[in-house]
């Protein structure tokens, strides 16, 4: 193994494995499990009493948004949390790739997010008759993957502005909640004003979400590769201003001798 | 006692009121979500109006406010290293935090006011309460049942370590159980009993008689007032056989 597959793949496992030090496994499963599971009920019933679209629209926007659980909150900490427990210098004096101590920690949380989505969708299926189309279960875990991949590089933004902002858990929460009316999870972004639709559109979710629900409802993969090819383009360029950012604060941090100073 | 409880929750009060994350579950995160239930209710054929919908997502707020708020309390006071000196101070420890339960669900009361203004600004709700004076009591009833069933689950996560994640749980759960925005008939019949031991169900049927005129709100506020004392008293019990066995194993101050 290289030192930068190393760095990519160990560095990566052992970040991951750092948030269990605030947090036990059995309730981070809980959580990271419990939340989807409600919200996903409470939207599908919300949507019931507002009869503004069918089951379909609620249990899929919502079982691909609770990937950005993992995606944001998780990245966020991933990168943020060096700061905030001290390690950030230490780790930033080693003569690591930067690119694959960066991108290495995005990778639990992509696998940790298409579970948690594939949970939600489970969840459809066992409490409130979601039935995919036949033969599209493939093509949704594509389109889900790409979702929380896109997902997590926002995550990686937000880590990254975490390296020098004060209060970053803030602006995570905050754009997990607009997610939630603007990317087309539970309102339809046509239903929205324009402006609001077209932050929607600049999001992760929103395209992989639409794409989500023509699958689901049976449209060939194929037709929707437009849809998903946005979304990753979308995703691959959070990632790349994340890591912009990343290099930028590392740098600006050694100038200014302020790499863990808040 | 009384002057305990004041001064202790105008502290908490103000404190709450300077952190980014209390603004954003009180202010934020309902106007987020009411304008989610506007948008859906606005564009399909509910029979729900928007003041039913503003008046929910605010009480979603001070839930939220209500349940973080409790999570938080005993973990906060562990990593300030401020509960051992309260456990050991000569007020009961109740009176310490239950300002603090109180406090978390005043907060909320601006979720209430937010998503009225926000709802009347660019949603257009009418403000037409039908019974204003019931309003002003059910409120304020509301807030301080809802403070004392946060004291109940703080009393219970004196042991648990990691209450506050625990708690994230909790909020969707009784969001939908309570029937804060989606009617309990649309729900499975079991839940109705849950409902009806959380003070948030008869908060909300308190708030929304009197706004909306749908019938008298003095029974709900009745229910509102019962439960209070009730989740008191078991918080009082709880609180001081947690505290109890926390001292006998030596665990009050673990993270």
């Amino acid at each position: 193994m290289t030192p930068a597959l190393r760095v990519f793949v160990i560095g990566g496992r052992i970040s991951y494995r750092a948030l269990f030090n605030w947090i036990s496994p059995l309730l981070y499963l809980t959580t990271m499990l419990g939340s989807p599971l409600f919200q996903i009920l409470f939207f599908t019933y919300l949507g019931r009493f507002a009869q503004s679209q069918d089951d379909l629209f609620f249990i899929v926007g919502n079982a691909v948004q609770v990937s950005a659980m993992a995606g944001i909150y998780g990245m966020t900490m991933g990168i943020a949390n060096e700061r905030q427990y001290g390690t950030l210098s230490p780790l930033l004096a080693t003569p690591a790739n930067r690119l694959a101590i960066f991108s290495g920690r995005a990778l639990p949380f992509i696998v940790n997010g298409f579970v948690v989505s594939t949970f939600g969708f489970a969840v459809g299926w066992l409490l409130l008759d979601f039935r995919p189309a036949d033969g599209s279960v493939p093509s949704l875990a594509l389109v889900v993957l790409v979702t929380t991949f896109s997902c997590t590089a926002l995550g990686m933004l937000i880590g990254s502005i975490g390296l020098r902002a004060r209060d970053v858990f803030f602006g995570a929460n905050l754009v997990y909640f607009v997610m939630l009316l603007v990317c087309g999870v539970n309102v339809a972004n046509e239903d929205l004003p324009g402006w609001l639709g077209a932050i929607g559109r600049c999001l992760p979710l929103t395209h992989g979400i639409e794409a989500a629900r023509e699958v689901a409802e049976g449209t060939p993969l194929g037709d929707v590769t437009g849809l998903v090819l946005t979304e990753v383009l979308i995703g691959l360029a959070y990632a790349s201003a994340a890591y912009v950012l990343f290099r930028f604060f590392e740098a600006e941090g050694r100038r200014r001798g302020s790499l863990e100073t808040f | 006692m009384l002057r305990l409880f004041g001064v202790g929750w105008l502290f908490h009060v103000k404190a709450l009121t300077n952190s980014l994350f209390w603004v954003l579950i009180s202010v934020l995160q309902p106007l987020i979500f009411a304008s989610i239930a506007f948008f859906m209710v606005d564009s399909g054929n509910s029979s729900g109006t928007l003041l039913y919908v503003a008046l929910g997502a605010g009480l979603m707020g001070i839930w939220s406010s209500t349940l973080f708020g409790s999570g938080g309390a005993i973990q906060w006071q562990r990593w300030q290293g401020t509960l051992e000196l309260l456990v050991a101070a000569p007020a009961p420890f109740i009176m310490s935090l239950l300002p603090l339960t109180v406090a978390t669900s005043s907060i909320g009361l601006y979720s209430i006011v937010a998503t009225l203004l926000w709802g009347r600004l660019f949603f257009g709700v009418p403000l037409d309460f039908v019974d204003p004076l019931q309003l002003a009591v059910a409120l304020p009833v509301t807030v301080l049942s809802l403070g004392m069933l946060g004291l109940l689950l703080a009393s219970t996560f004196v042991l648990a370590r990691n209450a506050n994640a625990f708690s994230n749980l909790l909020e969707y759960p009784i969001w939908l159980a309570t029937g804060l925005l989606v009617p309990l008939t649309l729900l499975p019949a079991w839940v109705g009993p849950i409902s009806w031991v959380l003070a948030p169900t008869w908060g909300m049927d308190a708030i929304r008689d009197a706004a909306l005129g749908s019938g008298s709100a003095w029974p709900a506020i009745g229910m509102c007032v019962v439960l209070g004392i009730v989740y008191f008293l078991l918080g009082a019990v709880c609180l001081r056989n947690f505290e109890r066995l926390a001292r006998q194993r030596a665990t009050l101050s673990l993270t």
